[in-house]
């Protein structure tokens, strides 16, 4: 009787674990076919120079010996360094002190929240292009109303020492209302309670803000922070779009994914591209392990 | 003494009010010199200083848009390659998360992990080999392309993972016991219950598979099998300084999602808050 019972307790394990290989199947293949084998060629490439006709061969470590040694790449290294430590605390700052704002009892909250959210849902492509449009240096808006006040305007995207920032202005505006819907969420699960409390020993907005809203968010800042470092790591669009390879200031805007871009899609030096890929990964990962060591010095978990 | 709080406060909400309808007109201004720009002629566009209004509409420039590229395949395009990823997605991902978060299995953690870092790995470092992998499947310029690759996300697979993980573990015990199978109660008692995470992951397939550039750009260069995003890029890249016709084309791109967002504004809110908290 019991070992009937263990029986089918044996084969009810049996066929749920086929039921689970069934289920898993289709992602699973699926990812390591279009995914995870792509990645392991990809490190493999790497070590390989490409010749005529998409034949390649093996080149040992040549291709990150180039590297090192490659001015454009430690150029577009520090444009991307560059672009991504200012645009996203700049972002992260701008969408905590809305969500802040936007966390008090007022009105119209969804009215706003709606139009700092609008650049988020709009395509990278249309905001590159309306961007360039905008910082158009004879016929865009922002320089004739900086001339209306008697500035003269810079060339912004054609100026080799303000291209990149003109680029930062851009992914802070079109990131805000993301990070800012995170934070008003992360905002609203801070009990209001501590605040009554606070303000009951009669500490004013400033410091409730930097005592009790600041640390109690400090998870979901940390959470925006890898999300859009990430991100920000990872920018090509808007370079391509508003920048692009005919204009002279590709050289101080160009990131290391539009490197990437360009070796293995314009100029076909496809082991090149591979390593660039792989220094890439190297970079996010070591960037986000030391964010996760970081984080137990500054997060705060209830 | 409580009439001077009342007023405080309301100078604090007036002050509010004026720093966020400031921040407001930042980000809607280009919207709206977007819009302004499509309808005026090149010489209302380019005028110093400029003028505000166009004196006439000129719808023109949305047909000219539609006749420079070939606008309503890049619509097509655009939008069977979403709907194919969003419904891909919401199947595939939601029947493999199940089975990671409810059945136990030999290899489970080995299999999911494997999944993680797919989702680890920038897409730089998978692209090559997988253009590729469809340039010697034949799919080059085709909508295979731009669908089959995005049927498959670790992203989303995490996800729906998270969601099903929360449920709790006496639903399929009773199920089992009334003699439901995987299938059974995967499809009819735990989908409907996973159904914030579902929303979430449609809304950012759905914007993520409508926005994206540098796939389609490298796969499809025939103009019948590219994408919106794509197709400005090259209108764009035939150095088109038409003004007026661009931002035209560009509003014609980005419409639909906005729309959508309007329509189903909790739904992208709630969205982006779950993926926030989980």
């Amino acid at each position: 009787m019991e070992h009937a019972a263990q029986y089918r307790k044996k084969q009810q394990r049996r066929s749920d674990w086929l039921w689970a290989y069934v289920m898993i199947a289709p992602t699973v293949l699926g990812l390591a076919y279009f995914y995870f084998w792509p990645i392991v060629q990809t490190i493999y490439f790497s070590f390989t120079k490409w010749g005529a006709f998409g034949k390649y061969k093996w080149a040992g470590l040549d291709n990150y010996e180039k590297l090192l040694d490659d001015p454009t790449v430690w150029k577009s290294l520090g444009n991307t360094f560059v672009y991504t430590f200012l645009s996203v605390p700049v972002s992260m700052a701008i969408s905590i002190f809305v969500a802040v704002l936007l966390n008090q009892k007022i009105n119209g909250v969804s009215v706003y929240r709606t139009l700092y959210f609008l650049p988020v849902v709009t395509m990278p492509t249309a905001i590159a292009m309306v961007w360039k449009w905008l910082y158009h240096s004879e016929y865009g808006l922002i320089n004739n109303l900086l001339s209306s006040f008697s500035i003269e305007g810079p060339l912004w995207i054609n100026d080799p020492d303000i291209a990149l920032y003109s680029l930062v202005i851009v992914a802070i505006w079109s990131t805000v209302g993301y990070n800012m819907v995170i934070f008003l969420s992360g905002l609203q699960g801070i009990p209001r309670t501590y605040y009554e409390a606070a303000q009951i020993d009669g500490a004013g907005p400033y410091r409730q803000f930097f005592r009790i809203t600041l640390p109690l968010l400090t998870p979901t800042i940390f959470f925006v922070m890898i999300i859009s470092m990430i991100n920000a790591f990872q920018v090509f669009d808007i370079i391509l779009m508003m920048i692009g390879p005919q204009n002279s200031t590709i050289d101080d805007t160009q990131s290391l994914v539009y490197l990437f871009y360009h070796h293995a899609f314009v100029v076909d030096n496809k082991g090149y591209a591979a390593a660039i890929g792989v220094i890439l990964l190297v970079i996010i990962l070591a960037v986000t392990i030391v964010q996760m060591r970081l984080q137990k010095k500054w997060v705060h978990y209830e | 003494m409580k009439a001077t709080v009342g007023t405080t406060t309301r100078k604090a909400a007036i002050g509010i009010h004026l720093i966020l309808i400031f921040g407001a007109l930042l980000m809607v201004g280009p919207f709206l010199w977007m819009l302004l720009t499509s309808f005026k002629t090149l010489g209302e566009a380019t005028q110093v200083p400029p003028i505000i209004f166009p004196k006439v509409f000129q719808w023109k420039n949305y047909a000219d848009a539609t006749v420079t590229l070939p606008f309503f395949t890049f619509y097509w395009n655009t939008i069977i390659t979403t709907v194919a990823k969003v419904l891909g997605q919401m199947i595939l991902c939601s029947i493999a998360a199940y089975a990671f978060a409810r059945i136990e299995f030999p290899g489970r953690n080995v299999l999911f992990v494997f999944c993680l870092s797919v989702l680890m790995v920038p897409s730089q470092v998978y692209l090559l080999p997988q253009f590729l992998l469809i340039r010697d499947l034949g799919w080059l310029n085709s909508l295979e392309a731009l669908i089959v690759p995005g049927l498959f996300s670790a992203f989303g697979t995490f996800l729906l993972r998270q969601f099903f993980l929360s449920l709790p573990k006496e639903l399929e015990e009773s199920a089992k016991l009334d003699g439901c199978n995987h299938i059974q109660i995967y499809f009819h008692i735990m989908l409907p219950l996973i159904k914030p995470g579902l929303i979430a992951l449609a809304i950012f397939t759905a914007l993520w598979s409508w926005n994206d550039l540098m796939w389609p750009l490298i796969v499809n260069s025939s103009p019948e099998k590219m994408t919106l995003s794509a197709g400005l890029a090259s209108l764009q890249g035939q150095n088109m300084t038409h003004y007026p016709i661009l931002m035209a084309g560009a509003l014609l791109a980005i419409l639909p999602m906005i729309v959508l967002f309007m329509f189903l504004q909790k739904q992208f809110v709630e969205g982006i808050s779950l993926t926030g908290s989980k």
